[in-house]
């Protein structure tokens, strides 16, 4: 059986590769393309840490077949930062302490910044809804939720 | 687990029914996948054939007609919630449709899916009971139109034939003085399951006696059901508050429930009479407001 072939765009960059027809995104973009930063959790779509921007929406990317993605855009963690320049939201986390093992920030800050762009200036409960797909076992939610609120109210 | 699976786009519906023929129970349809995706993850074993319906365009209307609305099977629910014409038509759907999962999953989920997932508990399928609506099934001998409440016929399980799919939803509009709603009660405030859920419309005349009224009941049957006794006690009553206890009450007596980890039968009881009443309230506070 011939691999399926698959043309996106991946943070700006024209990114093609090759999947068999059940594998998902989340696998994809780790195993396929070595983009790491996606981290998989769950699996079954419940705690975030696959999130990636899938055109403009967030999604879990472990609930995604890569074939869908045909000449999608998407945008991942290692599409955040400006080069070495770290985005606001990064920054917010750093300075809030708002990550401990770091495996959920990926997905809380791709969230996040989707949020963000969607509206600049949302109330704590607008934040804390959108991110109820996101799970923290580390430091629970207020400090990520304050550096959500710290980046909104700098824009 | 099957070895190597096949993943196909079609761009018509008469493609992706035939493609649905061809390969019976080995095909499965993929709309937003939130679903499908998890029951390959927990069964471990993945369809021999994935049939991405979404980018045909009959499943994505939004088309408003002349006396109902025209809704796609695949279109996300998070379109859905940013229509303020659907919202403001039909703010019990909306309601329900924006219960379901997170930003992440309403992303992705959609009505079709929703219905065709065959959850006793899923949010959708009573808001759209409750509205009377009809399911647009499109086979290779054509298209038929199925009331809502003849599709799920079990828990996983559904009257559609192999080869068919739903295509769309024709939701019937609201006429001055009606109004839906669409309540659900979870143990916490977000991402989980229906304990129960309460579907409601009802229409009220200028004096404000009510005429019309469907009261739907999810996550208290193997299917999600009208209550026809509710709606039939409601109409020709003016909704009092009173009217609407003796409602709660007999809708938990018409209730079937099972226990579970989420609740006892006896809890789903009670609950299933307070959101009853609650969401009864609702829809008449709505429609008092229209009319």
């Amino acid at each position: 059986m011939a691999k399926i072939h698959v043309e996106t765009t991946i943070n700006g960059d024209p990114t093609e590769f090759l999947c068999e027809a059940h594998q998902s995104l989340s696998e994809v973009l780790r195993e396929e393309l070595n983009l790491f930063g996606t981290k998989e959790g769950c699996t079954t779509g419940d705690c975030g840490a696959c999130t990636v921007i899938l055109d403009g929406r967030i999604v879990c990317s472990c609930l995604v077949l890569a074939a869908e993605t045909q000449g999608c855009s998407i945008e991942t963690i290692e599409g955040v930062a400006d080069g070495e320049k770290l985005h606001p939201l990064q920054e917010a986390f750093l300075e809030n302490a708002a990550l401990q093992c770091g495996i959920c920030t990926p997905g809380f800050i791709l969230a996040a910044k989707n949020l963000l762009e969607r509206n600049p200036d949302p109330s704590e409960h607008e934040i804390r809804y959108w991110l109820a797909g996101n799970l923290c076992r580390c430091t629970g939610y207020d400090k990520i939720v304050r550096a959500v609120q710290q980046v909104a109210a700098i824009r | 687990m099957s070895t190597s699976s096949h993943f196909t786009v079609p761009q018509t519906i008469e493609e992706a029914t035939a493609l649905l023929l061809r390969h019976g129970p080995a095909a499965r349809v993929v709309s937003g996948g939130t679903d499908l995706m998890v029951q390959v993850r927990i069964t471990g074993s993945y369809p021999e054939h994935y049939v991405d319906i979404k980018h045909i365009p009959d499943v994505n209307v939004i088309d408003w007609q002349a006396d109902h609305l025209l809704l796609g099977a695949a279109v996300p629910c998070a379109v859905l919630s940013e229509q303020e014409d659907l919202r403001d038509n039909f703010p019990g759907l909306i309601e329900a449709a924006e219960l379901i999962g997170s930003t992440q999953i309403q992303s992705r989920a959609t009505l079709g899916g929703n219905l065709c997932n065959a959850s006793p508990a899923a949010d959708t399928v009573p808001a759209l009971m409750a509205l009377d609506a009809e399911v647009v099934i499109a086979g290779q001998q054509g298209s038929r139109n199925v009331n809502i409440t003849d599709i799920v016929t079990g828990p996983g399980s559904t009257a559609l034939a192999i080869g068919e799919m739903v295509v769309a939803f024709r939701i019937p509009l609201p006429t001055a003085g009606s109004a839906d709603a669409y309540q659900r009660f979870i143990p916490r405030t977000e991402m989980d399951i229906a304990v129960v859920g309460v579907g409601v419309n009802v229409t009220i005349d200028g004096s404000g006696t009510c005429t019309a009224a469907r009261v739907a009941l999810g996550a208290v049957a193997p299917t999600a059901f009208v209550a026809e006794e509710v709606g039939e006690m409601l109409v020709g009553s003016d909704l009092s508050d009173s009217t609407l206890v003796d409602a709660g009450k007999l809708a938990a007596a018409l209730a079937r429930p099972i226990s579970d980890r989420r609740g006892t039968a006896e809890f789903r009881r009670d609950i299933t009479e307070v959101l009853t009443r609650r969401t009864a309230a609702l829809a008449r506070d709505r429609a008092r407001a229209r009319g």
